[in-house]
């Protein structure tokens, strides 16, 4: 079980609702993933309209939502953007994006630190987007975010893990979970993920523009569980070169 | 430091040869290539890209999926005004054109709110013609004051303003500006802008830098399809395009490709654009800018609309009015130019979903700009 906050999870997918074909569409693909926790772009919802049409297809009792704010570019946007979702989907939860460039979506770490610092002062549960920057992470920590969540390579990119050797670095130092985000690409990078120790990943594209989301979702489902046992189950060293199944110093333990 | 300086190292005449002299080879070289320079866009508009034209476009829906997913962008046009000092050949507003002109009131323009909100629309186009005394930036600031209880996106397609001006209009809540150059053929813009401001090609030319000074959200670019050679045209649309992406890096930017429809006055277009062309040119903008948003307007036919949802297209709008009143007030006064596709917003919506898409009605929230 994952514990983030006040919440506990069983799954460690979560997921997006951006770029699906339909609302029903989306609906199905993320209860075939199994996610307790979707992530909601703020800009794409109507919060005044009870019949909004994102939102009744995310009324699930398993799923809690995470409004994010997809759009700002300054901490200071995304303090009112946090507190409009705070008020509207009745929740403290926010995923912090903060990405003033629009081509590449790349997180502003300054931005999003100051924002960070602002919001966990406001009562709210901070999981920022970020770069796989070590330091950051553990900056982030120590104002109090509820979760770190570094990129795995450019959002949409289907990519994959090209973050690898900051992310081990992150997840060795991290006292808070670690969410891989954005750039998982196939439910063999959200398995590696999770092999090496991150608490959960976020995916979206990869389901949402895959030939067929409902039967890519239950892959992904199937990869972070498999990831996971891989992890706890420890995976053997890796070597650069063959290990001997006779050692030279095997003649130690026998006489002849 | 502005795009001006940049246009002045090109020379017309060479793009233009160096667009027609690309190869087949060149093209291939272009599709196969990971990272895409305007050199391959070139070859992508040339005459010899026209035998690529389905590999481009089965590339150019793959990376629209990958970045934009199944989605569909609706927004629609609101002309406020039809009144104009500019003489331009090609346009229904223009000056010497004789029909009566009409700029809404704020109880009119809240009657045409009413009609666009009631067809599902939350992102509305500003548009009017250019008419300093009358629409100017104090005008679009009461209107933006006056609508924006009813629209998370507004966008405006008026005349240039200066950079103070469009600060005080984004702190306002405006979202996006569209400005097209309309032809970067300097010489044949005065032949088209004879009289008015507009005739002033270098300051609409750097109308995108003011913007981007200011901080605008989202701006779009194009030229008119039928003045010029529409490659030549396009190669200096991108050119244009890249040069604001790495200047103004924290904007979105979005293209049309108006082609010249028919109107009171009306102009012969001097170069004809086929409907293969079009695409062409839709599938090499997206295959050389995967984060670009491409609109269709409803100049364009249905049967043509229907079938681009799946190219590179990212947004469109349905139902529009080209004439100020046009929703509620006065259907009858002068249109811009007439349309094409006529169906209505829901007609539309309800394509979009049975070709396997979503259209998006919200994509932007005014608690952004508080």
């Amino acid at each position: 079980m994952l514990k983030i906050a006040d919440k506990t999870f069983e799954s460690r997918l979560f997921t997006g609702t951006g770029k699906f074909s339909s609302a029903a569409v989306m609906e199905e693909t993320l209860l075939a993933s199994g996610s307790e926790l979707v992530t909601v772009a703020l800009r794409r919802v109507d919060v005044n309209d009870p019949q909004d049409d994102m939102l009744l297809h995310l009324r699930h009792p398993q799923i809690h939502l995470l409004p994010n704010t997809s759009g700002v570019r300054t901490a200071k946007e995304a303090v009112f953007a946090a507190q409009l979702a705070r008020e509207a989907l009745e929740t403290n939860w926010l995923k912090l994006e903060i990405h003033p460039d629009p081509k590449y979506l790349l997180p502003d770490p300054i931005e999003t630190l100051k924002a960070a610092e602002e919001l966990v002062k406001l009562g709210f549960i901070i999981l920022p987007y970020i770069h796989a920057d070590p330091v950051l992470c553990k900056r982030l920590e120590e104002v109090g975010v509820a979760a770190v969540m570094p990129l795995g390579s450019p959002i949409g990119s289907n990519k994959g893990l090209k973050t690898i050797d900051f992310l081990e670095i992150i997840i060795e130092q991290s006292s808070v979970p670690v969410i891989v985000d954005a750039g998982i690409g196939s439910p063999s990078d959200a398995a590696k993920a999770l092999e090496i120790g991150a608490d959960a990943v976020l995916v979206n594209t990869a389901i949402a523009v895959a030939g067929d989301p409902v039967a890519m979702a239950e892959a992904f489902k199937m990869a972070v569980i498999a990831g996971r046992m891989a992890f706890e189950a420890r995976l053997g060293n890796q070597e650069n070169h063959a290990v001997a199944s006779s050692p030279l110093t095997a003649f130690l333990d026998y006489e002849l | 430091m502005s795009f001006k300086d940049k246009f002045e190292e090109y020379d017309w005449e060479e793009v233009k040869a160096s667009i027609y002299s690309k190869t087949g080879h060149d093209v291939q070289k272009a599709l196969l290539a990971q990272k895409r320079t305007l050199e391959d866009f070139k070859a992508l508009i040339s005459p010899a890209a026209a035998q690529f034209l389905e590999p481009m476009a089965q590339l150019s829906r793959k990376l629209t999926q990958k970045r934009f997913g199944k989605t569909m962008h609706m927004y629609i046009p609101l002309y406020l005004s039809n009144e104009c000092t500019n003489i331009c050949t090609y346009c229904g507003f223009s000056l010497d054109n004789k029909v009566r002109r009409k700029t809404l009131s704020k109880d009119e323009i809240l009657r045409e709110v009413e009609v666009i909100k009631s067809l599902g629309y939350d992102h509305v186009l500003l548009v009017t013609g250019e008419a300093n005394q009358t629409v100017h930036a104090a005008y679009f600031k009461e209107v933006i004051q006056l609508i924006k209880p009813y629209f998370s996106q507004i966008s405006m397609e008026v005349q240039p303003l200066e950079t103070t001006e469009y600060e005080e209009l984004i702190a306002l809540g405006l979202y996006s500006v569209l400005i097209y150059q309309e032809t970067y053929h300097k010489e044949d813009y005065k032949k088209h802008h004879p009289k008015g401001k507009k005739s002033n090609f270098n300051y609409r030319l750097e109308t995108p830098d003011r913007l981007g000074q200011a901080g605008i959200h989202k701006m779009g670019l194009g030229v008119l399809i039928g003045l010029e050679d529409w490659r030549t045209d396009s190669f200096f649309t991108a050119a244009h395009l890249q040069y604001l992406e790495r200047t103004y890096w924290q904007t979105r930017y979005s293209l049309s490709f108006p082609r010249l429809r028919p109107f009171s006055g009306g102009l012969e277009p001097k170069v004809e654009m086929t409907d293969r062309e079009l695409v062409q040119l839709i599938c090499a903008y997206r295959i050389i800018n995967e984060e670009l948003e491409i609109s269709l307007s409803t100049r364009e036919s249905e049967h043509f609309r229907d079938h681009c949802i799946q190219l590179g297209v990212t947004s469109i709008s349905a139902g529009s009015k080209t004439n100020p009143g046009g929703y509620a007030v006065e259907p009858e006064s002068l249109e811009q130019f007439e349309i094409s596709d006529e169906r209505s917003p829901a007609q539309i919506a309800a394509m979009i979903r049975e070709r396997g898409y979503e259209p998006v009605w919200k994509d932007w929230d005014q608690v952004f700009v508080q």
